[in-house]
């Protein structure tokens, strides 16, 4: 049993959890994440470790309820429990003094990586951050961000807050006013993804990116967080999950995320439903 | 009891398992065999000629004192008989339920020559059932505390079976599991309804009687390494029962399109995170129900894959091997209730290449025909391509179950650990001993996957040469 010491929401849908596992906190590097089972009956799901504290032995973890999991979870309040939360796991994050470090953050990504941002810093890195979202209310880390920064900029897709646009569109605008970057750092949707690596590509620009493939145990025994990079088979828990953006298969890995899309689906709508249902209740009781 | 001569227990035939109808097993997951009832198990032991000689013991990769257990049984007394199997093999519920028995034991059987060889499996199941249903389940006391203490990293059968010796002889013991259940493949991989997973449990739940400690959800590598165990951690000894848990593909084109699942994959979703009962537990598996589930493989884990797809509802459930029947490496009796159970078997017949639509959705393979040339390094006869026979068929799902390797995960992280070219820890076959300083390994991930007894034995080996390490301080 892992104990939830602060859980807050940080955006709409996005809550941020600090958990007592002081071993892990102990243990864990930028890049790595862990795997966490709700309850007896829950899936295992991969969570980044965005953040530690030694003096507590806490991690944090940053959830976007996307699914029955997720959205389950963000419903956990201080002093709840969660059953399993193994790691820390994944191989952490290359870091090195590159020069010029751009970490690209799109919506919850952005949490993922803020420790390595965090860790592009200590390294020496000039670093700078373009955090994207669709709209103002759902920026985060805002000032987290700007403080391991030496530029940051957000972006929104609705033009709502800072850079109107896409954190695409800001990186290209970064790279015609001819900075020399040197490294970049995309975490976000697959699409977001996939597109910064088209942006650096003709310019050779190192890009790592985090995959998200599905996963199970998060050990390498299961093989269903296979990714295609340079054509070969990779096991993204073992792996990775950061790989070379100019090498991905970022279609592969788009369809084999939609295994379960219908099941996902009728989960979340009964998960749902019974939710109502309590409400109802508790309502009613009131 | 009267006394046969030998010429009569000759002529007794062998008691059959009593088993759920094949056409009612397969549509659910509860055991296959029912076990024998108490007066059969006599019988069956009657047949037992007790051999000056017996050689059946030499077929036992542990040397469990077969003749002697048996002669408890024939007594009817059959807590006498599991106390002599445990002299020798701690889990005889599971290994009289997964052993390849007609390569072992049974097979060095003399009663075999003539007649079909003793069941000392069913046997050995049956008093440990018996003991367990009795309640009187013997839970050793452990010798007085040594101050001693060994991690055990991995709960499958080397580790368990490490976990109890060394815990008798007074050491604390602790063991590290990266999953959430104890067990390794015989919860996460091995189906309930070859073995249910209470029975698992119970036996842990002996070990944690005695005291040997367990932590889950501890992937040591990570959280944890080897080198910080002997270190800050504080222990005297390592056994690493890590297993081979690193599932194989065949490297043919469009194996990782949706709908390709490794055996421990499928596995996995179904035994340990229940994705049959979803959405009452959050896990889901492809809906195998009425589709077409090809498994690639003629091993345990390829009929358990098969039969698991089978009784989640699919309406052909093909077993495609490249060899022959006679080549298969699953337990005859797996094969045989696989046919029972409705299985197709498409022997001689390889997969070329998996075939599906613009969203990668698996639906077709295209296979070839195959027949079998000279033996290779393993004895078993080369299968060749048939030149010109390749054909489709239609599938929804695949699973391929064609072997696991070595999990790399240790090897990175205690990098002064000798490892083989296949990626296996190299050991002292005597002592099970690494190239590293108090630390030992055994089971799968010495062999590469074998089996369960095997295992098991390792783990006893070095269990022993733990001991001797321990309190002498001699490497
Ligand atoms: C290494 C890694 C790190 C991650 N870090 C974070 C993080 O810090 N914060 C965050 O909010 N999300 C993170 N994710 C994504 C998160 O794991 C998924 O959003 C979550 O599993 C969805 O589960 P669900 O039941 O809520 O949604 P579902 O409705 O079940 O699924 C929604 C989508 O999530 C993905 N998904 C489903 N099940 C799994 C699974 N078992 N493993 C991985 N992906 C799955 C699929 O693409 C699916 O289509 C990470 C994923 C990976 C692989
Ligand atoms: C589907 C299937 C069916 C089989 N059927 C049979 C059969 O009928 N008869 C038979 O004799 N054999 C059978 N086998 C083979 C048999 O199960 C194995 O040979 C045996 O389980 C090996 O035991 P082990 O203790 O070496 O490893 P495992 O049983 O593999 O256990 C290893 C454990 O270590 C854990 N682990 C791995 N890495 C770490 C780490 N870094 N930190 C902590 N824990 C870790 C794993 O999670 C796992 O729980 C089958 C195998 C499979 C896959
Ligand atoms: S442990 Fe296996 S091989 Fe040994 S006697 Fe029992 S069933 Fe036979
Ligand atoms: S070889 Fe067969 S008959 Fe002889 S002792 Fe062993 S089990 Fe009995
Ligand atoms: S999650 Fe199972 S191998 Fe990566």
């Amino acid at each position: 049993m892992f104990k939830i010491i602060n859980a807050r929401f940080l955006a709409e849908n996005i809550k941020m959890f600090e958990i007592e596992a002081a071993k892990i906190a102990k243990k864990r590097k930028a890049g790595q994440f862990v795997i966490i089972r709700i309850d007896e009956h829950g899936e295992r799901i991969p969570l980044t470790i965005a953040d530690s504290n030694l003096e507590k032995g806490t991690i944090s973890l940053i959830v976007q309820g996307v699914g029955k999991t997720t959205k389950e979870l963000n419903m956990k309040e201080t002093g709840d429990t969660i059953l399993d939360v193994v790691g820390p796991l994944g191989k952490p994050s290359e870091i090195e003094n590159f020069g010029t470090a751009v970490s690209v953050g799109g919506g919850v990504g952005t949490a993922i990586a803020y420790p390595t941002a965090v860790a592009l810093k200590e390294a020496g890195n000039y670093v700078i951050t373009i955090n994207g979202a669709r709209s103002k209310d759902l920026v985060i880390l805002e000032d987290e961000m700007k403080a391991v920064s030496d530029e940051s900029y957000v972006t929104t897709d609705d033009g709502s807050y800072g850079f109107h646009g896409f954190v695409t569109q800001k990186l290209q605008e970064l790279i015609d006013q001819g900075k020399k970057i040197d490294f970049v750092l995309a975490i976000g949707p697959i699409p977001m993804m996939r597109a910064i690596a088209e942006v650096t590509r003709p310019y050779k620009i190192k890009t790592v990116v985090s995959l998200n493939p599905i996963m199970i145990d998060g050990t390498g025994m299961c093989g269903g967080c296979r990714v295609i990079v340079n054509g070969k088979t990779q096991f993204a828990c073992v792996d990775g999950p950061e790989f070379d953006a100019h090498a991905v298969d970022f279609k592969n890995l788009v369809d084999r995320n939609r295994t379960y899309a219908d099941l996902e689906k009728k989960a979340l709508e009964k998960f749902e439903h019974n939710c109502h249902l309590v409400e109802k209740i508790n309502e009613l009781e009131k | 009891m009267k006394q046969l001569t030998p010429k009569e227990r000759m002529k007794i035939p062998r008691h059959a398992m009593i088993e759920q109808d094949p056409q009612v097993r397969n549509r659910n997951f509860e055991e296959v065999n029912l076990g024998y009832a108490e007066q059969m198990a006599i019988e069956e032991a009657q047949r037992c000629l007790q051999c000056p000689k017996p050689t059946c013991v030499e077929g036992c990769p542990v040397h469990i004192q077969i003749k002697d257990f048996i002669a408890f049984i024939a007594e009817g007394d059959f807590l006498g008989a599991v106390k002599k199997i445990k002299e020798d093999n701690a889990l005889p519920a599971i290994c009289g339920r997964v052993c390849p028995q007609e390569e072992q034991c049974e097979q060095a059987c003399v009663v075999g020559k003539r007649n079909d060889p003793v069941a000392i499996g069913y046997l050995e199941r049956f008093v440990a059932d018996y003991e367990r249903n009795s309640g009187k389940v013997d839970i050793p006391v452990p010798k007085p505390s040594t101050g001693k203490r060994v991690a055990i990293v991995g709960s499958g059968p080397a580790g368990l079976s490490c976990a109890n010796d060394l815990c008798q002889l007074g050491h604390e013991v602790t063991v590290f599991e990266a999953l959430h259940e104890l067990g390794g493949v015989l919860v996460y991989g091995i189906p309930e309804f070859r073995l249910p997973k209470a029975i698992v449990r119970k036996e842990i739940d002996g070990l944690k009687a005695m005291g040997v400690r367990f932590e889950t959800d501890a992937v040591i590598g990570r959280i944890t390494t080897v080198d910080e165990l002997l270190g800050e951690e504080g222990f005297d000894a390592v056994f690493l029962g890590v297993g081979a848990g690193l599932p194989w593909f065949m490297g043919i084109p469009g194996e990782n399109m949706v709908g390709v699942y490794s055996a421990n994959e499928f596995l996995t979703r179904v035994n340990l995170m229940k994705a049959y009962e979803f959405p009452n537990y959050d896990s889901p598996i492809l809906d195998c129900h009425d589709k077409n589930v090809a498994v690639f493989g003629g091993g345990n884990t390829a009929m358990d894959a098969v039969r698991t797809a089978k009784r989640l509802g699919a309406r052909n459930a093909y077993c495609i091997y490249r060899r022959s029947e006679r080549e298969m490496p699953a337990r005859v009796e797996e094969v045989k209730h696989a046919k029972e159970e409705g299985i197709q078997f498409m022997l001689l017949t390889s997969p070329l290449e998996f075939l599906g639509d613009e969203n990668e959705w698996l639906h077709a393979v295209r296979l070839i025909k195959m027949e079998l040339g000279e033996p290779d390094d393993s004895g078993r006869r080369r299968p060749i391509p048939i030149k010109g026979s390749e054909y489709e068929l239609s599938i929804d799902i695949a699973i391929v179950a064609i072997g696991n390797g070595a999990n790399p995960l240790i090897p990175q992280t205690t990098p002064d650990i000798e490892m083989s070219k296949r990626g296996t820890i190299v050991v002292d076959e005597e002592t099970m001993k690494t190239s590293k300083k108090g630390v030992f390994a055994g089971g799968d991930i010495v062999t590469g996957g074998a089996t369960v007894i095997l295992a098991m034995g390792a783990g006893r080996k070095a269990a022993q040469a733990i001991d001797q390490y321990i309190t002498s301080g001699e490497w």
